[in-house]
């Protein structure tokens, strides 16, 4: 497309955003300032995982876009169209096949590999932000690894509810150092954090990146005797019959009859096409 | 034996005006130390440059052999969470206010890495017994309190890890009559049982009467007066502390 540099974004604004980029994987679950530029979509829409992907994306490259680990979802939908228009790049719904998978609130069931990508749009990069509302306070904390806050959390939350209930954006120390927000990921997700892919993290109206190099020790905070627990929905995919992937519960007539389905549907479709 | 804390030509200005001047302290293990002055007397500066809060312009805080003053950023704070408690006159200060007593109480637990779930809860139960609230509401939050249990949440949250010293700024102001009684009791009983150090800020004689092992009387950002409370209270020197002492209502 004629009128635009490639992947939208100017040079001199992908060169900022890659610096952030290095600078956030050189120091794991730090998150590091950047200028969020205005996208042609509304914050909360995922400008953040917009700008790492226009940043990091070549024109070899292979784009896959989720909403909620499904590709045809709108979000999904206009990103990856998006991308096509202003980068004439390939993309697909393979999980497999992808080099640059952004996401907004899922890691794909399908196992990544080394030399993937896996960009989140994040909305509140700050794990401490309900908690101690200044961002001075928070930044001096980070500073200081004084992360007792955050397990005051875990504690409310034993006390009014029996157990750990937070059940997305579950808080976690990343390589022994920074305590970091995965963006709402699902707490299912959480043991995938440690994976052979590149994890970057762009929130856009908050102006913050931050990184997971490969291999990088993640661990989700909890108690001695009340550990971490990757928890779903109990039940299989009325589709593909699959009981290990995370499940979405979908309300089927108007009589309030229920079924679950795989949240995400490239692995879902890759099984119901293996079982044919 | 040594001081535990001493403090030398404490000065913190604002501006042209003064906050407090050239202030000296020694505080021993397990004494009570009051400071009264009026409104503006600079006590409360005193209080916020050794706290941490403010930061002093001349002088010298010695705790341990240390300056903490020139103490690194993170080991202060390290202070703050352990070895020294802050009580701040309006309990809504210093306590969580959407997280419940158990959590307030439990927070610097989990601030030095107690990862127990049922230790913490134990101990935090343990501490609001001890500061006469009902373990039973444990699980409710500070604004379901009354001003007097949230005040003595407060003080439960600052000792549960058994600090050294404990700062207190007007930790009575605010209350009625028969709960400051209460909370002067149950100080005076955890102070002798903890063997706490305490420095004790407040404009009210009778608190320091009751509680007080050692006085100091500030005027205009400087000392004016200072040594044991009955001496300084019976036998005023200063005619700044003759004036205070002799302007207090009979009760």
């Amino acid at each position: 497309m004629s009128g635009y540099n490639f992947a939208y974004l100017d040079e001199p604004t992908k060169k900022m955003i890659r610096r952030a980029i290095l600078k956030g994987l050189a120091i794991p679950g730090y998150q590091v300032p950047f200028a969020s530029r205005e996208m042609p979509m509304p914050y909360g829409w995922g400008t953040g995982g917009v700008q790492v992907t226009a940043a990091v994306l070549t024109p070899e490259d292979r784009l896959k876009v989720i909403d909620q680990g499904a590709d045809d979802t709108t979000n999904a939908v206009s990103i990856r169209s998006f991308f096509r228009k202003v980068a004439g790049v390939a993309t697909t719904t393979r999980t497999r096949e992808a080099t640059i998978i952004q996401t907004r609130h899922r890691i794909p069931e399908t196992p990544l590999t080394e030399g993937q990508i896996l960009v989140y749009q994040v909305p509140i990069p700050e794990p401490l932000r309900f908690l101690e509302p200044r961002e001075t306070e928070t930044r001096r904390m980070h500073a200081l690894e004084e992360y007792g806050l955050m397990h005051v959390k875990l504690y409310e939350d034993i006390a009014r509810h029996g157990a750990i209930a937070t059940s997305y954006a579950y808080p976690a120390l990343v390589n022994g150092r920074h305590v970091f927000d995965p963006s709402p990921i699902p707490r299912f997700d959480n043991p995938k954090l440690e994976s052979p892919a590149i994890q970057l993290f762009g929130a856009g109206r908050e102006q913050r990146i931050y990184a997971l190099p490969p291999y990088t020790r993640v661990q989700s905070l909890d108690f001695d005797d009340h550990p971490f627990e990757a928890s779903k929905a109990e039940g299989a995919c009325a589709l593909c019959g699959a009981t290990e992937s995370y499940l979405d519960e979908i309300v089927a007539d108007d009589r309030g009859t229920r079924r679950f389905q795989c949240s995400d549907t490239d692995f879902c479709a890759e099984r119901r096409a293996g079982a044919a | 034996m040594s001081p535990l804390l001493s403090v030398r030509g404490l000065t913190r200005r604002y501006g042209a005006r003064i906050g407090c001047e050239a202030v000296d302290l020694d505080l021993w293990p397990g004494e009570v130390l009051g400071i009264v002055g009026e409104s503006g007397s600079g006590k409360s500066t005193l209080l916020a440059c050794l706290a941490g809060h403010l930061a002093a312009d001349e002088g010298r805080v010695l705790y341990d052999g240390r300056d903490v003053l020139t103490l690194p950023e993170p080991e202060r704070r390290r202070l703050m969470r352990g070895d020294w408690a802050f009580v701040h006159q309006h309990a809504r200060d210093g306590l969580r206010m959407n997280v419940s007593a158990g959590g307030n109480v439990g927070e610097r637990l989990m601030g030095r890495g107690v990862r127990h779930y049922g230790k913490i809860r134990a101990e935090a139960a343990a501490w609001l017994a001890k500061v006469e609230i009902d373990p039973a509401r444990l699980d409710e939050r500070p604004s379901a309190f009354s001003g007097g249990m949230q005040q003595r949440l407060q003080i439960a949250r600052g000792l549960v890890t058994q600090p050294r010293i404990v700062l207190m700024d007007e930790p009575t102001g605010g209350l009625d009559v028969s709960v400051q009684a209460r909370l002067l009791d149950l100080l005076r009983g955890l102070v002798r049982e903890m063997g706490l150090a305490v420095v004790l800020v407040t404009h009210d004689i009778g608190v320091v009467r009751l509680l007080a092992d050692r006085l100091m009387v500030m005027r205009h950002g400087r000392v004016v007066e200072a040594g044991l409370t009955d001496r300084v209270l019976d036998d005023p020197q200063a005619p700044y502390t003759q004036l205070l002492v002799s302007s207090v209502l009979p009760a």
